[in-house]
């Protein structure tokens, strides 16, 4: 017994099954490695002056410069403030329509079909593509970053929602209905109700990342601080620069850890 | 049960009044807020050209068909470019935050008063700083081109695949972890024994979705000079050839489609 014991080796199971499949994706791995960095056009020159400079570079971002822009900073801030704000809200309030249309369980084909091909187009193109657009048509300032930004709420917020709401208890939905409730009856007491607490969770996440587009939609002239850190980067005021990620670090963080005790408080 | 008793009916109401004005005032306070900061944007907007915009972006939209199908050609390049950036952006961001996940889990971590800190503080600096404001960075130091997209991207993807991950570590099951450590297993082999195969699902599911998700950011580095498709879309937009932004913007569409594809499926392999 113990001689077979000894004689028997444990080898522990691999992730991948199939012997042929684990080494044929590393081997895929490796043929595009190999492409990849074949027709990757390097200036290493470049990269060595940079590296050697590099020390420079990270030295002129301390110690953080909050006075001398101080005023542009502020308004820059107070901008995309105000768009993360204003875009959230309106967003969530059109994606509510269409994540309803978009969900599966509550709209008719056409109706579903449409809506999806809606959340689909407005998640597809990054903010900062939407922006472009949204400066060349209503001109330069937050008006267009709110756009874009909004755009993109729906986009995300819609999806979610859809999915939340194919995903519910269809009891509770069904013991509604056959009180006698009417459309809008059910849906603010069948399935408000069992979507709201994650919804108002993901609403809130939503918020960080507007916050968070909104400090580049800035560098395609869409408003908000991207302009005010742009403009630092170009003139090589790096200690400004270094300022104005500071702050949106801290907004951020403050906003993470507030959002932790909303979310809390909700459920 | 807020049960309200009218003229001898018992109506039956969702909320107490107390708290329903609580929900009333809650929602005045949000409607003050948005109203306010309405106010402000509106005050910087040239309302004019809001109102022509409508005229304008029939005149873009008719200037931009037919895509100016030729154009095809030169943009094979940049789109493999795309997707190497966003490959082997991925790519980096996974191999420093594997450690860093390791340091900010509470039940892995080597010491929770001076390493998660640390490396929370990591996580968080990486997520709230853009890809294209490290590109921004990157192409000031080492100079426009490929390499600063792959490394904006990767430093921007660590803070997301770290957490993400740094969550699964902690919700893995101890009970398996301690079955290792009662066969006398080191610390090392713990890790690689009772915790990394826990992981793994949700390692290669994360990695997967950053992927699908940095698709779609290396379209615009470009903008800012960091390569890939987004450097075509800014030339063609500052030189006015909307027949060859109508295409870019396709081959954008057409590529995040089939990444999303590609992630869908693979991750419908592994769960």
């Amino acid at each position: 017994m113990s001689e077979v014991a000894a004689r028997r080796h444990w080898k522990r199971p691999p992730f991948i099954q199939n012997p042929l499949l684990r080494w044929g994706l590393w081997l895929v791995l490796a043929v595009y490695l190999a492409l990849a960095f074949g027709t990757m056009e390097i200036d290493w020159s470049r990269v060595a002056e940079g590296v050697t400079r590099g020390q420079r570079f990270l030295a002129s971002f301390f110690p953080p410069d909050f006075t001398s822009r101080w005023d542009s900073i502020e308004e820059g801030i107070l901008e995309s403030l105000w768009m993360t704000i204003t875009s959230t809200v309106v967003g969530i309030m059109l994606s509510i329509p269409v994540g309803l249309g978009a969900a599966r369980n509550l709209s008719w084909r056409p109706v579903y079909l449409f809506c999806r091909g809606i959340l689909a187009v407005s998640r597809t193109f990054p903010e900062i593509i939407l922006a472009i657009f949204f400066v060349k048509l209503f001109g330069f300032g937050p008006f267009a970053g709110f756009l874009a930004l909004s755009v993109g709420t729906i986009g995300f917020y819609g999806k979610l929602l859809a999915e939340d709401i194919e995903d519910m208890d269809p009891v509770q939905a069904e013991a509604i209905k056959s009180v006698g409730a009417g459309w809008l009856q059910w849906l603010n007491y069948a399935v408000q109700p069992q979507v709201m607490p994650r919804m108002i969770g993901l609403g809130i996440y939503r918020l960080d990342i507007n916050f968070r587009e909104s400090a580049v939609v800035g560098i395609v002239g869409g408003g908000g601080i991207g302009a005010t850190l742009l403009t630092s980067f170009d003139r090589y005021e790096f200690d400004s620069a270094a300022a104005i990620l500071l702050i949106i670090i801290g907004i951020v963080m403050a906003m993470e850890y507030s959002s932790g005790y909303i979310r809390k408080w909700v459920q | 049960m807020p049960v309200q008793e009218k003229s001898g009916q018992k109506i039956w109401h969702r909320r107490t009044t107390a708290k329903q004005f609580a929900v009333w005032f809650g929602w005045l306070i949000g409607v003050a807020i948005f109203v306010y900061c309405w106010q402000l944007i509106s005050e910087k907007t040239i309302w004019f050209f809001v109102t022509d915009a409508p005229k304008q972006a029939a005149d873009m939209a008719e200037r931009m068909v037919p895509p100016a199908w030729s154009y095809m050609d030169t943009l094979w390049g940049p789109v493999w470019d795309t997707i190497n950036i966003a490959t082997l952006g991925t790519m980096i961001a996974i191999v420093i935050a594997v450690p860093v996940a390791f340091c900010a889990a509470r039940n892995t971590t080597p010491s929770r008063t001076f390493v998660r800190p640390v490396a929370l503080f990591i996580i968080v600096s990486s997520r709230s700083i853009n890809s294209l404001i490290w590109a921004l960075m990157l192409v000031t130091l080492i100079g426009p081109g490929v390499l600063a997209g792959v490394i904006a991207i990767g430093l921007r993807s660590v803070g997301f695949c770290a957490k993400l991950l740094y969550e699964a570590i902690e919700e893995i099951d101890p009970t398996q972890v301690e079955a290792i450590v009662a066969t006398g297993a080191s610390r090392g082999q713990q890790l690689s024994y009772g915790i990394v195969p826990q992981i793994l699902p949700a390692f290669a599911g994360i990695s997967v979705f950053r992927w699908d998700i940095n698709i779609r950011e290396s379209t615009v580095l470009g903008l800012v000079g960091a390569g890939g498709i987004g450097l075509q879309l800014d030339a063609s937009i500052s030189t006015l050839a909307w027949t060859q932004v109508s295409l870019i913007l396709l081959v954008i569409l057409a590529t995040v489609i089939v990444s999303e594809w590609v992630s869908a499926k693979i991750r419908h392999a592994i769960i």
